[in-house]
């Protein structure tokens, strides 16, 4: 029985085919937009899933094509594309792929992938927060740990509202020639991440480590006293983290950390570019009562040297804080049979006095359709925090999806 | 003569159905509905049935292996197929007696692992009309159990064992449970509300035996309150047949195999 279950030849190729219908559209509800537009997002979309396996390869491909009403065209979407090798004690993925680490709730540490945040904010299903990256992940399976071994050769960076759709703080506005400077694709700016993991006296326990770049870009003008033109770079950046994660106090508690060590300004005296921070995350996640749970977060991030950033900083520029915090909560109701979903997340800074606030309420009509309705509220004292600086894209969304 | 007597009463003793205390109906009952076989496999299909009668419609592979004995830790690893918002999810259970399991859930579409808070073993198992605990087993001390009455229920000879939950705050008020005298399979269960109303009924309406085991192939759960009722189906049923531990890692949670999931 044993050996019949592992006989390779035994399992002729199989396939599946599968994927969804999507309308989503966000209205802006606070002002129009910079372009004068009222839509955040308007889209029908349709993904298409297939996959065709036999032990040990395995081919899969997600593909979407979506129609843009603000932007009026069609595209094509590769969403993910990779083979799968399967071994022993190892496992190869190589293609385009969507890799999640860390234990954050939109909260990311030590998860050092390409974020969409134009599809957090616009209101658009979750998934699409996360962006697929050209890679090769090796894992490996040894007694002692799990291993996860990623190379990428592409740099991917974040994407971010665009800015005929969005208003968002800009401290150099009169700047309207800027040039986005990717890293180059060699063999000296091939990225690398690793995470290790296993078990330890009943916690997951994950240790990693990062070698690439910022996926938040930025900016260096020409000149400082008259720019002209301005260049969005991607200093170099080194991660090297943990996280731990069990269930205790009646829920499941989980400690995360990073320290960010940013290359191309170790001594912090280059106003231009990020300083070396320490992150970390704290997180509690229960069930209050049956179909009611509840995760609460809190998030700090202390900037080192920060005597050498005061001095040396652009005085145009916001002044970043020393110690930045950051609490979330999420609220998951489900009710009629799970069939429907009421669902609160909101994001708070205490120390930027911001906040973002995401109630959503999502229905399953049957086994194939659903629809989500749900808003984006921010706020804040400043103009130039990251919520607070979105102040004016409050925006109701909807989504629904036909899956087959 | 006396003897002769007393040999009888000896050999009858173990035999005597008085003799039997209601833990032990409730273990043998644990040990054949929930524990059998070193690990286990089958397809589940359910249907999901509403009041006004529409039907909705779940599947997965359900795959479970027992570490020590029957009442001890088990792992169980499931991979839905349906519903469609759910399809190529899995879901991972470590249970341990006595306290919380711990739970994991792989989303695919975000390719993440999400270890998820697992107290209330009496919320409904994804959607349907079935807990958590009916699904994986309840601590045979989280009540006290007494046995009511013997009577047959259909053809099968059965203890009705009354079993009433030590706290305070679970959902039910106490369960009336019709165990089979020869299989020890639970063929009916009632679920009565702190009023002694009758809410919930369980029913055990097709027994198979697959490799030596009687298997309940078909079962439902009708909720009286609601209207709302689950039919569960096992298809593919086999026992033995040699899980590895290392399925029950995060490696084949991300990449259920497929030689497991048909």
């Amino acid at each position: 029985m044993i050996a019949s279950c592992l006989t390779i030849d035994a399992y002729a190729a199989d396939y599946s085919v599968n994927g969804f219908l999507q309308g989503n559209y966000s209205f802006g509800t606070e002002a129009s937009n910079p372009d004068g537009g009222d839509l955040k997002w308007a889209e029908e979309r349709a993904q298409l899933k297939a996959e065709v396996a036999q032990e040990p390869v395995r081919l899969f491909l997600k593909a979407d094509v979506f129609y843009d009403h603000i932007d009026k065209n069609t595209e094509v979407e590769l969403r993910e594309a990779y083979i799968d090798l399967t071994g022993g004690r190892w496992d190869l993925r190589a293609g385009r792929q969507i890799i999640t680490w860390g234990l954050g709730d939109l909260i990311f540490i030590n998860d050092v992938f390409p974020k969409d945040y134009e599809a957090f904010f616009s209101g658009r299903p979750l998934e699409y927060l996360k962006k697929g990256v050209d890679a090769v992940k090796a894992s490996f399976y040894p007694d002692m740990a799990s291993v996860e071994f990623v190379v990428i050769p592409f740099f991917e960076p974040n994407n971010f509202p665009d800015a005929n759709r969005f208003w968002m703080f800009d401290p150099m506005p009169g700047v309207t020639d800027r040039v986005q400077k990717e890293p180059a694709s060699n063999i000296r700016n091939t990225e690398v991440a690793l995470r290790a993991y296993r078990d330890i006296a009943g916690f997951d326990a994950s240790v990693y480590l990062y070698k690439g770049f910022y996926r938040t870009p930025s900016m260096r003008p020409d000149s400082l006293t008259a720019p002209t033109r301005i260049e969005l770079i991607y200093p170099e950046l080194a991660v090297y983290g943990a996280s731990l994660q069990r269930g205790a106090l009646g829920g499941v508690l989980g400690f995360e950390a990073g320290y960010y060590d940013s290359l191309d300004d170790r001594r912090g005296t280059d106003p231009l570019i990020p300083n070396s921070q320490t992150r970390f995350l704290l997180s509690y996640q229960r069930q209050v009562i049956e179909d009611l749970s509840i995760t609460v977060q809190y998030y700090g991030e202390y900037m080192h040297d920060y005597p050498e950033y005061e001095r040396t900083r652009i005085a145009s520029f916001p002044k970043e804080p020393k110690f930045r915090d950051l609490t979330s909560l999420r609220l998951t109701y489900l009710l009629m049979n799970q069939n429907m979903r009421l669902q609160w997340f909101s994001f708070w800074s205490p120390a930027d006095r911001d906040y973002l606030l995401n109630p959503e309420v999502r229905y399953n009509f049957s086994d194939h359709i659903w629809t989500a309705l749900g808003a984006n509220i921010f706020g804040g004292k400043k103009d130039t925090t990251q919520f607070a600086s979105l102040d004016e894209n409050d925006n109701i969304y909807v989504q629904a999806r036909y899956e087959f | 003569m006396l003897k002769y007597l007393l040999l009888l009463v000896a050999v009858l003793l173990p035999l005597n159905s008085f003799a039997i205390t209601p833990e032990e109906v409730m273990k043998s009952s644990q040990a054949a509905f929930l524990y059998p076989g070193k690990d286990f496999k089958a397809r589940i299909v359910m249907r999901l049935v509403s009041k006004s009668g529409s039907v909705k419609a779940g599947e997965l592979t359900m795959l479970r292996k027992n570490y020590g004995e029957t009442g001890g830790d088990q792992k169980y690893f499931m991979y839905f197929f349906l519903p469609a918002d759910v399809k190529d999810m899995t879901f991972m259970v470590y249970k341990y007696p006595g306290r919380d399991d711990d739970r994991w859930l792989f989303v695919p579409a975000l390719n993440m692992v999400r270890r998820i808070a697992a107290q209330d073993r009496r919320s409904s198992f994804v959607g349907s009309d079935f807990t958590y605990e009916d699904v994986s087993g309840r601590d045979i001390a989280d009540d006290s159990h007494e046995i009511t009455k013997e009577e047959k229920l259909g053809d099968s000879d059965c203890y009705v064992v009354k079993s009433t939950p030590k706290a305070g705050d679970t959902d039910y008020g106490y369960k009336l449970s019709w165990i089979d005298k020869k299989t020890f399979l639970p063929l009916k269960e009632e679920y009565f509300d702190k009023r002694s109303t009758l809410y919930k009924v369980f029913t055990a309406e097709e027994i198979k035996e697959i490799k030596g085991f009687p298997t309940v192939v078909k079962r439902t759960m009708k909720n009286l309150q609601s209207g709302h009722s689950t039919e569960t189906t096992f298809t593919k049923v086999d026992y033995n047949i040699g899980i590895e531990d290392s399925l029950f890692t995060e490696r084949y949670l991300k990449q259920p195999p497929r030689k497991w999931l048909d």
